[in-house]
């Protein structure tokens, strides 16, 4: 017997453990219709629960309109979570019923299979600017399109051949997984850069911050929250990276903030979704936050970016 | 009756499931088994998720391992993508043997200090304030290393202050403590009479050190290092906030680099589950696994040695 039952013991922690692998997508997968069936049997009241995860960029957001959400007395029976963990884990959770919102800062196509990107319902919550910003040493205030792409592949090292003084470029990179980055290289430099030796990569928007304010010669891009006095945006072909200039659709390196539902939402899901989009929201949160609001968007982007008034 | 005609062995075992400290024997074997089979069925899973996922890369995905271990260039995004996984695996190595050699002479130091030197004043002060250093948590030394160290490093020594450099120089502080404990202990834990021996010798004390005392240790001393270095070989956060992150073999200290850490950390939120890119990363992490695997290894040889 005292042979055997650790033996014993081993295997059935290995089922358990085993069991609880298997079952978790069943379980949450029955999770996420909690949310319809609570409702439909108490009619008017809404319940249930809701769990947002994915891109950090989006979380602020969400985190503070899931708080006010949560604090109407219309919606006190739901519970919203929000997680962070990056767009990639948010599509994918939700893909894979884990979640109920996956937030990403790109389109679900860029990083799924294209099948699976088919199951998911976009909702476009909000829209972020990315600016070019550059340290003071540089002294340039304005890059054409074709000077970016020249300093992002390494072509120009120095900022006096752009116009700026005798200075080296230190080039602040996002990692090249990154929804930002992903942005930036398509609507600013208009093709995928490799990373050069010698340049720096950071993932949080606060360090590279912190490092093109600090290092002479560096450059990087950031959302226009970012943005302060002690780092001043760059224009763009001449442009100005404003709020009014993205809305007008002519300054080009925005990026929607999607919230992805696998099919259409639940109740408690679209309640939430519904009330991202009202005017509350999408004139108080939104712009408090730094982000600009989707109402005030006169263009539009499809996957492929193209655009349309 | 009956009772009187059983044998004391019978008795024993009619009256076993009334016997308290019997039955509390049980209950605490059957505990600690429980517990010592959920972390072996733990330590399993873990072992085999990262394998299968890190393995992946190899069998699904068909990444050569030569590509993978011996390529330079590391692209996964790219519309051909790479997966040269070498700078990486070169920075790991060289952040982490670089800390080495900057803490072990002043943890070694520090422990001959606090043992041989002022024994009262270093137990009492020194050991816990050293101890406290290990306590700190590592976003701190990060934060530190990217306010203090990178910006020195820039205006005293040139390039970006970012780099292997400002890497070494953050580990080599948080791996100071687990040397410094371990080389404690062992200098304690050493006889007297070794010590008076050489004393009565007519030994001073720098050639009792030097002669007796540390070469008696050594083993144990070698122990905490690599120690150490199986720490700075983990670490992620602190590393990639001073490090750059730069996927390429830098070719001076002071220029951007990668750890197998700082990448994992990197990209691990931002790629999608059982993508090529994401699986490349788990394949790192495997990296890291057996490499962890490796130092262990070590360290059971270096105890089996002071055994003798």
């Amino acid at each position: 017997m005292s042979r055997k039952l650790p033996i014993l013991l081993f295997t059935l922690t290995m089922i358990l453990v085993l069991a609880a692998c298997g079952s978790n997508t069943g379980t949450t997968g029955s999770g996420s219709t909690t949310g319809t069936t609570g409702e439909a049997s108490t009619g008017t009241e809404l319940s249930g629960s809701v769990l947002a995860v994915g891109s950090t960029a989006l979380q602020p957001l969400v985190d503070q309109v899931a708080q006010k959400f949560m604090a109407d007395s219309k919606y006190a029976n739901v519970s919203v979570q929000v997680q962070g963990g990056g767009s990639g884990t948010g599509l994918t959770q939700v893909s894979e019923g884990q979640a109920n919102i996956g937030n990403s800062d790109v389109f679900a196509e860029e990083k799924l299979d294209a099948d699976k990107a088919k199951e998911l319902v976009d909702h476009q919550v909000a829209v972020v600017a990315i600016a070019t910003v550059a340290n003071e040493a540089a002294g340039v205030t304005n890059l054409t399109k074709q000077q970016l792409v020249d300093i992002f592949t390494g072509k120009v090292k120095n900022w006096k051949d752009v116009g700026g003084k005798d200075q080296a470029i230190v080039i602040v990179n996002r990692p090249s997984s990154s929804g930002t980055r992903a942005t930036y290289e398509k609507f600013a430099l208009g093709q995928k850069v490799e990373d050069l030796a010698g340049s720096i990569q950071e993932d949080s928007s606060g360090t590279v911050k912190k490092l093109v304010t600090e290092t002479p010669g560096a450059i990087g891009y950031l959302a226009l929250s970012y943005l302060d006095d002690s780092l001043k945006a760059i224009q763009y072909d001449g442009v100005d990276a404003s709020v009014e200039n993205v809305e007008s659709g002519k300054y080009p390196v925005w990026a929607y903030e999607h919230m992805y539902t696998k099919g259409e939402p639940d109740a408690a899901t679209k309640a939430l979704l519904d009330y991202m989009l009202t005017d509350e929201v999408q004139n108080g949160d939104v712009k408090d936050l730094g982000y600009i609001s989707i109402s005030g968007m006169q263009v539009k982007r499809d996957v492929e970016g193209k655009i349309t008034k | 009756m009956e009772q009187s005609n059983t044998t004391p062995r019978e008795a024993r075992r009619r009256a076993w499931p009334m016997e308290k400290h019997r039955v509390e024997d049980w209950i605490g074997r059957i505990y600690t088994s429980i517990c010592v089979v959920f972390l072996i069925a733990v330590i399993i899973s873990i072992v085999y998720f990262v394998t299968s996922k890190g393995v992946a890369t190899f069998a699904v995905n068909g990444v050569s391992l030569k590509e993978f271990f011996l390529g330079t260039n590391w692209n996964p995004q790219a519309d051909t993508p790479s997966f040269g996984a070498l700078p990486f695996i070169t920075g790991s190595f060289m952040v982490t043997l670089l800390a080495a050699l900057i803490a072990s002479p002043l943890s070694i130091s520090a422990a001959l200090f606090m043992t041989e030197i002022v024994p009262s004043f270093g137990k009492r002060i020194l050991q816990p304030a050293i101890e406290l250093l290990s306590g700190i948590p590592s976003v701190v030394y990060g934060f530190i290393g990217l306010s203090v160290i990178v910006p020195f490093l820039r205006e005293h020594v040139g390039g970006q202050g970012i780099g292997i450099g400002a890497g070494a120089l953050v580990l080599s502080i948080m791996i100071l403590p687990t040397i410094t404990s371990v080389a404690a202990d062992a200098l304690a834990s050493l006889p007297r009479g070794l010590r008076e021996a050489s004393y009565a010798l007519g030994a001073t004390r720098w050639q009792t050190i030097y002669r007796v005392v540390l070469p008696t240790v050594m083993p144990a001393l070698l122990t905490g290092i690599v120690l150490g270095m199986a720490r700075a070989f983990g670490e992620a956060l602190a590393v990639q906030m001073v490090i750059g992150n730069s996927p390429h073999i830098p070719t001076s200290l002071l220029e951007s680099a990668s750890t197998l850490t700082s990448v994992i950390t990197l990209g691990m939120g931002n790629t999608a589950m059982g993508s090529i890119q994401n699986n490349a990363l788990w394949s790192m992490a495997l990296v890291l696994m057996l490499m962890t695997f490796v130092f262990v290894l070590i360290i059971r040889l270096l105890e089996r040695r002071n055994r003798l």
